[in-house]
C-alpha cells in the first residue's frame, strides 16, 4: 500500500468521469428506458398475473434485482473499459512511467468505475418509484450494499480490462456470464419457486447471494440469509484485491 | 557536471528470449543533449522503456536524479518526461484537459498558466479546445510534447521525435530542442539519422544490437563517421586484390567486378588519387567510379571491425 500521490488520484478520477459525461445522456437514458421496459412487461404483463411473491407486491420484487442486474453489467464494463482503452490505444505508456502506485491506480479507475454505476444503480431506483411503491426497510444497509457492489465488481472489471488482449473478450464474461447468472440468480422470481433440483443447484450460483443480500436491505427478508449475502461480497473483494496485487507486482500484461 | 542518469549493467530479455539489451553502461550528464544513434531493432526504446518504467529491466540497475528507478521510482519518475515513439494519443479528449490530466499524473497541482505557456510555445494554444482526433500527424506530436513537459521533468527522453514527420515540424523540434537546454533540461533522443545527432546533440553514444559501441563527444564522432566509399568499376573483373595495392585495404565486390576504397573526407590525404595512380601504373582499367557516404550500417561493420582490431 503506498499512498501519497493525491494529485494523480483526483486527475485520473476526474479524466474518467469526463470521458462517461461525454456520453451522459446515453448514460442515463439507457438505465431509464431499460428499467421502465421491465417494469411494463415483467411488472405489467406478468406482474399482473403473479400479484405477490414471498408476501411482496411483484413490481416491488423486481427492484432489487433491477438494480443489481444493470449495477453488475455497469461495473464490469466501465471498469474493464477504462484500463483496456489505454492499453489498446497505447496512451497507458504515461500511466505506467509516472510516478503512481498500483493502490493509486484502482483507487481512481475502480472508483471512478463505481460512481458511475452507484449513479445508474440510483436512477433506477428513481425510476421504479414512478411504477411501484417501494418502502426500503435498511436504507443505510440497502446504500453500503451497493457500494460493496459497486467496488466489488469494478475490481473485477478492472481484472478484466487487464487481463483482455481483444474487445471481444472484454464482452465474453460480462455477456455470457455474468447476465445469464443474473438472470438466473433470482431477479425475477424467488428460489423458493423453484422445485429441486433447480433449486438446490441454484444455490451454486454466486449472484443468487448478492441478490438476495440485496433484496433483504429492502425487505428485511431473502432467499439466503444476509451474513451468507456479506460474506460473499467479503470473499469477492479479498479475492480481486489479491488478483489485482499480484498483476501489479508481475507487471501482467501491463509492463514488457 | 554531475551524472543525473546513471547506467549500469543493464540487461533486457524479452519473453521471447530475445536479448534486446546485452550490459549497457552509460552516464547521461546534467543539462546535455545526449543521442542515442543506432539503427531500427538496436534497442533505443527498449532501453528508454526501462528508464521511464514501461518495461522491466532483466539485470542491471539505474538511478534517475540519484532515485533508483525500481526501489524509488517516484523521485526517479517525477524527474523523467517521455515522448514515447509511437503516436499514442486520447482522441476523444481534448488538447487542453489531456496536458491538465499529465501534469496532475507527476503529482503536480493544476497551473493553467504554465499549460498555457507550454501550449503557446508548441503553437498549441489556438487548438486547447479540439479533439485530438481532428489533428494532423505533427500536432499531435506536439500534444505528446507538451504532455511531456507539463510536469516540469529535469530530463526529457524524445524516442525519434523527428521520425516520419515533415520538414516544419522537424525545424520546430530542433528549435524547442535549443530552448528546452538552454532552460537546463538534460535531453536524451534517439534516431537513427546521423544528421540528427549532428545537428543537435553534444554526445551522442552509438547502439548496434544491443550493446553500446561507443560514447564520445559529438565533434570526435564526426570525425570517424565522415567516411565515404568510392567505387571502381572495372574493366575487367578480377580475382584477387593485387599485393601492390595492400597499402588502401581495397575490398572485393559483384564477382569481382567492382573494387572498393573506405576513406576518410576530413583527413588531409584521402587517398584517392594515389589509389587512381597506381590502378593506372598496374594498368588494371575501370569503367566507372562513384563515390558514396557511408550509411550508418556501413559505419556499424567499420565501427565492429575496429573494435576487433583493437
Ligand atoms: N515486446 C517485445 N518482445 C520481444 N522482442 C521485442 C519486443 N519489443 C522489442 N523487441 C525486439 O527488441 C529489439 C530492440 O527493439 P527496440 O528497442 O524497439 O529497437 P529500436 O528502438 O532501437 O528500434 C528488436 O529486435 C525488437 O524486435
Ligand atoms: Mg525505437
Amino acid at each position: 500500500m503506498s499512498l501519497q500521490n493525491f494529485h494523480a488520484i483526483a486527475s485520473i478520477y476526474k479524466f474518467e468521469l469526463h470521458r462517461f459525461r461525454r456520453t451522459w445522456l446515453t448514460g442515463l437514458l439507457v438505465p431509464v428506458i431499460t428499467t421502465t421496459l421491465y417494469f411494463v412487461v415483467f411488472g405489467g404483463a406478468i406482474g399482473s398475473r403473479m400479484t405477490e411473491v414471498d408476501g411482496i407486491a411483484y413490481g416491488a420484487f423486481i427492484v432489487p434485482g433491477l438494480i443489481m442486474m444493470s449495477m453488475l453489467t455497469e461495473s464490469i464494463f466501465n471498469a474493464s473499459f477504462g484500463i483496456y482503452m489505454p492499453k489498446y490505444s497505447g496512451t497507458i505508456y504515461e500511466l505506467l512511467s509516472a510516478p503512481i502506485s498500483a493502490t493509486e491506480t484502482v483507487i481512481a479507475y475502480v472508483g471512478a468505475a463505481a460512481t458511475k454505476s452507484l449513479m445508474v444503480g440510483t436512477i433506477i431506483f428513481l425510476t421504479a418509484h414512478l411504477f411501484v411503491d417501494i418502502h426500503v426497510a435498511h436504507p443505510f444497509a440497502m446504500a453500503g450494499f451497493m457500494i460493496l457492489i459497486a467496488i466489488s465488481f469494478c475490481l473485477f472489471g478492472f481484472i478484466l480490462g487487464i487481463w483482455a488482449q481483444g474487445f471481444e473478450q472484454l464482452q465474453v464474461i460480462p455477456l455470457l456470464v455474468v447476465t445469464p447468472l443474473t438472470f438466473l440468480g433470482g431477479a425475477f422470481y424467488s428460489v423458493h419457486m423453484l422445485a429441486d433440483p433447480w433449486r438446490t443447484m441454484t444455490l451454486f450460483n454466486p449472484i443468487v447471494y448478492l441478490i438476495s443480500g440485496f433484496r433483504w436491505t429492502f425487505f428485511g427478508r431473502g432467499d439466503v440469509g444476509i451474513e451468507y449475502s456479506l460474506a460473499f461480497v467479503a470473499a469477492m473483494l479479498i479475492l480481486c484485491i489479491a488478483i489485482i496485487g499480484w498483476m501489479f507486482r508481475t507487471g501482467y500484461r501491463l509492463k514488457k | 557536471m554531475a551524472s543525473i542518469i546513471e547506467i549500469k549493467g543493464l540487461t533486457k530479455r524479452y519473453a521471447s528470449g530475445f536479448e534486446a539489451l546485452k550490459g549497457v553502461d552509460l552516464n547521461i550528464e546534467e543539462g546535455e543533449i545526449f543521442a542515442l544513434l543506432g539503427p531500427n531493432g538496436a534497442g533505443k526504446t527498449t532501453m528508454i522503456s526501462i528508464i521511464c518504467g514501461i518495461a522491466r529491466a532483466s539485470g542491471g540497475s539505474v538511478t534517475v536524479a540519484g532515485h533508483d528507478i525500481v526501489r524509488d521510482y517516484r523521485g526517479a519518475r517525477t524527474a523523467i518526461g517521455l515522448v514515447p515513439q509511437e503516436l499514442h494519443t486520447d482522441q476523444f479528449e481534448q488538447v487542453i484537459d489531456t496536458v491538465r490530466l499529465s501534469r496532475g499524473l507527476f503529482g503536480l497541482p493544476r497551473n493553467d498558466a504554465y499549460v498555457e505557456k507550454i501550449l503557446r510555445d508548441l503553437s498549441l494554444w489556438d487548438k486547447r479546445n479540439n479533439r485530438i482526433i481532428e489533428l494532423s500527424g505533427g500536432m499531435k506530436r506536439r500534444v505528446m510534447i507538451a504532455k511531456a513537459l507539463s510536469h516540469e521533468p529535469r530530463v526529457l527522453f524524445l524516442d525519434e521525435p523527428t521520425a516520419g514527420v515533415d520538414v516544419e515540424l522537424r525545424r520546430d523540434m530542433w528549435k524547442l530542442i535549443g530552448e528546452l537546454r538552454q532552460t537546463g533540461v538534460t535531453i536524451i533522443l534517439t534516431t537513427h539519422y546521423i544528421e540528427e545527432a549532428e545537428e543537435m546533440a553534444d554526445r551522442v553514444g552509438v547502439i548496434n544490437k544491443g550493446a553500446l559501441m561507443l560514447v564520445e563527444e559529438k565533434t570526435a564522432l564526426m570525425k570517424k563517421l565522415g567516411k565515404k566509399t568510392l567505387t571502381v568499376v572495372l574493366a575487367d573483373p578480377m580475382k584477387a586484390v593485387p599485393a601492390e595495392l595492400a597499402e588502401w585495404h581495397v575490398t572485393l565486390h559483384a564477382d569481382g567486378h567492382e573494387m572498393e576504397y573506405i576513406f576518410d573526407t576530413q583527413a588531409e590525404r584521402t587517398g584517392v588519387s594515389s589509389l587512381l595512380r597506381k590502378l593506372g601504373d598496374l594498368g588494371i582499367g575501370y569503367k566507372d567510379l562513384n563515390t558514396k557516404q557511408s550509411s550508418l550500417e556501413d559505419i556499424f561493420v567499420s565501427l565492429v571491425h575496429q573494435e576487433k582490431a583493437v
